[in-house]
């Protein structure tokens, strides 16, 4: 059944389907207040699925959509997918509420912004809320496909383009690889249903597929979370406008990796590879992109590599917290922490993520640049903005009483309890994970310092901006402020998201460890003096300190190289591919058509040849045929003798004719074998086909100057002696073969009675095989468009020189 | 160089109603006798043919001022909506159906829907060989 529920999924689409017509019609009033109505309903529709996904519960409702083939459209609601739910619909309604006020509605194309806008919240839910692999395929290319859209918005802009296509050729190859996991799965457990994929997971351990299958899907989910060494589409991805940056690339897109990943723990996370794989690499992503954001100068190039890093930092909570799922039950389980901080984080980030990406528009909305060396002293210019820059700031860098501190020690503390995990060999170099995780920190603070002090403390520099600074209008203004007062209420009262998002969000990823009882989630400030607490206050020091000694000494460079090494390796490889495709077109793509007839003719031999001996059906039966009458001896003379004159004359005008009388000669044999449908057809083509030649006369080279060069190919010679000979072999065997009764007695009897028409030709034509005329005929249509546009163009192009 | 090309155009005048009608009377009958929408079509792009033989692309453009390409695109339209059409009746896409009607002066007749169908194919085959051949010929 049709359900409001799908209907909600498939809201945005039917939403972006108006967006261009109600931009033309109703100019006056910004598209965005429109739009705007949009999630604001989807937000309240899914919150009031709370209720029923608390615990352990999940909604499940399935519309047939092609029964006789089997395929359904099942939406199913779950912890998880309700928490991604909420995101993509409440951010996006703050996203679109911001962007109001940040795309001037006569200078902007609004259509295209939010008709793009749409189809990726569409393709987001879908995405979530999806129990089909291939759907969540296909949901997962549209927002590849949205967010090129989106960063190319201002495509005008070189760089636009070239972040546009970077990030698209690497998240679609990653799509490519995680539908090839996919596929691998489906072959081992036979079902495309996540759910039925669950429950048959025992199935897939033993398989021999099963790494294979977990490295693809890895390889998807880390170009699509930007996970090193895959983060480099990221950066450039800022230049899309900034909600885009907002909505696309921190809060929503790019956590479908990481909500793949959660997915897929129950599956693959018995496996060693799957824990040091995930966790390795979210904490390689984590200190990576802490360190390249410090050198950073461009506020949104800052935030950029703080999103990689702090993706990073969430995937390695998953890929910690899949010990967990090693044990039975939940009691004296401590590694669940991991996964209920990793989710936490995930909202956590949202809100200050989002409100940071928010501030930074401001400032570059108002000054006019994005640079932190151009930038200072507007905190007494842009008071709110400077409130808002702090909170989000501060809770960034894991600083009390903000929702960052809180999931900052949680951090903390999976990735101390982690190194008791006593398999995979994690009690010897387990040790790592916690050191890592503690840099990686300490960097994280000092960009968080920059973000917030380069840009509003010291001296103001007004000569250098390109405008008069001043505040944000209300409007710009209220998103953040939302955000910033969702920080300091999850901060304060973390509690109230336990029971209704985090637990079950952490049941739909532990899914037999829930059934076992609660997850007994308790998040507070005080936990005594505990290492975690001594590992923040070690982090602020320090963090303090290099923030201090970094203005004054800019040698990160010295130890931390600027490393451009994975963006030369894509630009390389882009060039290479690019070198070596033209290379090997150019090498076969002659532009000759008698190059291309020796492709096609002697592949069609050696196909023909190869499957008529091949599979011995080579016959020669001459039982069943009827004698050669005198008429058809002159009429093949006939044949033969004009072909010739047609291959070896010097005069084009002899040609055409040979070639004309060539087909009347055949449409005398249709009318001896008294097929006048044919014989009419032949007729008048061959007229209309002689007219066209003498048109094309116009345009020909002179035929002796040709001729001349022309020397005998051997080549050429053999192959088309073979076409010649494969053709009357196949003839004669399949008239010497009879398997089948003729299918021409069904038409004869079916075709007055079925379809009331004595004539059987136009009959299967219309009727019988209706389907193959309709498509003839559309290749026809195409045809005639092909001509006149190549033609046409080629004059356009004539007349430019 | 001027052509004396009086014979063929006065000829064509004449002769080019006769064929035309002859394609017509040869669309209809196409489901009974030989003929129907492919051979009509190529039958009246002859007639076209001559009269562009006759005359030149310029007087035929101004006597019958046709995109071909429009008529291609109706063709489709036709065609497809045949298809389409038995959406409504709760059949498989392209299915045709036929019944006997009366009709005041002609008597008795049949009437099939495939006729839109081959109206279809009618209109495309005019269409795209007209569509080539002034491409081609005003190409100069």
């Amino acid at each position: 059944m049709f359900t409001i529920l799908h209907l909600a999924i498939i809201a945005p689409f039917l939403a972006a389907v108006l967006v261009p017509l109600l931009y033309k019609f109703i100019p006056r009033i910004h598209t965005g207040w429109f739009v705007l109505i949009v999630p604001i309903i989807l937000f309240s529709y899914f919150l009031s699925y709370l209720p029923e996904v608390s615990g352990t519960g999940s909604v499940m409702k399935t519309f047939e959509w092609i029964p006789s083939l089997g395929i359904n459209y099942i939406a199913y609601v779950d912890g998880l997918g309700l928490l991604f739910a909420l995101l993509i619909t409440g951010i996006g309604a703050l996203v679109v509420l911001y962007s109001i006020y940040y795309l001037d509605k006569h200078k902007e194309q609004l259509n295209n912004f939010y008709t793009y806008l749409l189809l990726f919240m569409g393709a987001m839910l879908g995405l979530t809320l999806s129990d089909n692999l291939i759907v969540l395929y296909t949901f997962w290319e549209i927002t590849s496909i949205s967010s090129f859209l989106l960063i190319s918005y201002w495509y005008t802009k070189e760089k636009s383009r070239y972040g546009a296509l970077k990030s698209l050729l690497i998240t679609v190859m990653g799509g490519f690889a995680l539908l090839v996991g996919f596929v691998l799965i489906a072959s081992v457990t036979g079902t495309y249903s996540i759910r039925g994929i669950l429950e048959a997971s025992d199935q897939l351990a033993d398989s021999p597929l099963f790494l294979p299958a977990m490295l693809l899907i890895l390889l998807g989910a880390f170009t699509k979370s930007a996970q090193f060494p895959f983060h480099i589409w990221l950066p450039d991805a800022m230049e899309a406008p900034t909600p885009v940056s907002a909505y696309l690339h921190s809060a929503t897109m790019v956590k479908a990796g990481i909500y793949l990943v959660a997915r897929m723990t129950p599956l693959f996370a018995v496996s060693a590879y799957w824990f040091w794989l995930v966790t390795g690499f979210g904490l390689l992503t984590l200190i990576w992109g802490s360190l390249s954001a410090i050198r950073q100068t461009d506020l949104k190039g800052i935030l950029a590599y703080s999103t990689v890093s702090q993706l990073g930092m969430i995937l390695s909570m998953l890929g910690a917290g899949a010990a967990a799922l090693h044990y039975d039950s939940i009691d004296n389980n401590a590694y669940t922490i991991a996964v209920a901080a990793a989710i936490f984080h995930l909202i956590n980030h949202a809100t200050y993520k989002g409100s940071l990406f928010m501030m930074v528009g401001i400032i570059d909305h108002e000054t006019g640049t994005r640079d932190i060396r151009r930038l200072g002293g507007l905190m007494t210019l842009m008071p709110i903005s400077f409130t808002i820059a702090v909170i989000g700031g501060f809770s960034m860098a894991g600083l009390p009483p903000f929702n960052g501190f809180l999931s900052k020690e949680m951090f903390f503390m999976s990735m101390v309890e982690i190194t008791h995990f006593p398999q995979y060999s994690v009690d010897s170099i387990g040790i790592l994970l916690p050191i890592v995780a503690w840099t990686a920190s300490i960097f994280t603070f000092v960009y968080c310092m920059m973000l917030v002090f380069r840009t509003f403390t010291g001296k103001l520099q007004k000569e250098k901006l390109p405008t008069k600074p001043h505040e944000a209008p209300f409007g710009m203004l209220l998103s953040p402020l939302i955000l910033v007062a969702l920080v300091v209420f999850i901060g304060f009262f973390p509690n109230t998201l336990v029971p209704t998002i985090i637990e079950p969000a952490m049941a739909s990823i532990m899914p037999e460890l829930a059934q076992t009882g609660s997850f007994g989630v308790d998040i507070y400030f005080w936990h005594g003096f505990s290492l975690e607490l001594f590992m923040t206050i070690g982090v602020v020091l320090l963090g303090t300190a290099i923030f201090l000694a970094l203005q004054k000494w800019n040698k990160m460079h010295v130890i931390f190289p600027e490393n451009r090494l994975f963006n030369q390796a894509y630009n390389r490889s882009l060039e290479g591919l690019d070198r070596s495709s033209h290379a090997l077109m150019s090498w076969h793509m002659t532009g000759l058509v008698r190059d291309y007839f020796i492709y096609i003719f002697s592949f069609t031999v050696v196909l023909l040849l190869f499957s008529l001996f091949g599979t011995g059906a080579f016959t020669i039966d001459v039982e069943n045929m009827v004698p050669v009458s005198p008429y058809e001896a002159i009429l093949s003379l006939v044949l033969v003798g004009s072909s010739l004159i047609l291959m070896f004359t010097r005069s084009r005008l002899k040609a055409v004719i040979s070639l004309g009388a060539l087909g009347y000669t055949v449409a005398l044999f249709f009318v001896l074998f008294r097929a006048p449908d044919l014989a009419l057809t032949q007729l008048t083509i061959e007229t209309v086909s002689v007219t066209l030649f003498l048109l094309c006369f116009y345009h020909f080279p002179q035929i002796f100057d040709a001729l001349k060069e022309t020397k005998f190919h051997a080549v050429n010679f053999v192959i088309s002696a073979t076409v010649g000979l494969t053709v009357t072999l196949i003839g004669l065997s399949a008239s010497g073969t009879r398997l089948f009764p003729a299918i021409s007695d069904y038409f004869l009897e079916n075709s007055y009675k079925e379809a009331g028409g004595n004539n059987v030709v136009n009959v299967i034509l219309v009727d019988f095989r209706g389907f193959d005329t309709l498509l003839e005929i559309l290749v026809l249509a195409i045809a005639s468009l092909g001509v006149y546009s190549l033609i046409k163009l080629r004059l356009a192009g004539g007349e430019n020189k | 160089m001027k052509y004396n090309d009086i014979i063929l155009q006065t000829v064509t005048k004449f002769i080019s109603f006769l064929i035309f009608l002859f394609a017509v009377y040869i669309f209809f009958n196409g489901h009974q006798e030989p003929g129907g929408g492919f051979i009509g079509g190529l039958m009246t792009s002859a007639v076209l043919v001559l009269l562009l033989l006759a005359f030149d692309m310029e007087t035929v453009r101004r006597a019958l001022p046709i995109d071909y390409k429009l008529m291609t695109a109706i063709g489709l339209v036709f065609a497809v909506g045949t298809g389409v059409g038995s959406f409504f009746f709760s059949v498989p896409f392209l299915s045709q159906t036929f019944g006997y009607f009366h009709f005041p002066v002609l008597g008795e007749l049949e009437l099939t829907t495939t006729l839109a169908f081959d109206l279809g194919v009618y209109l495309v085959v005019i269409g795209t060989a007209m569509t080539i051949i002034q491409t081609i010929g005003e190409d100069k």
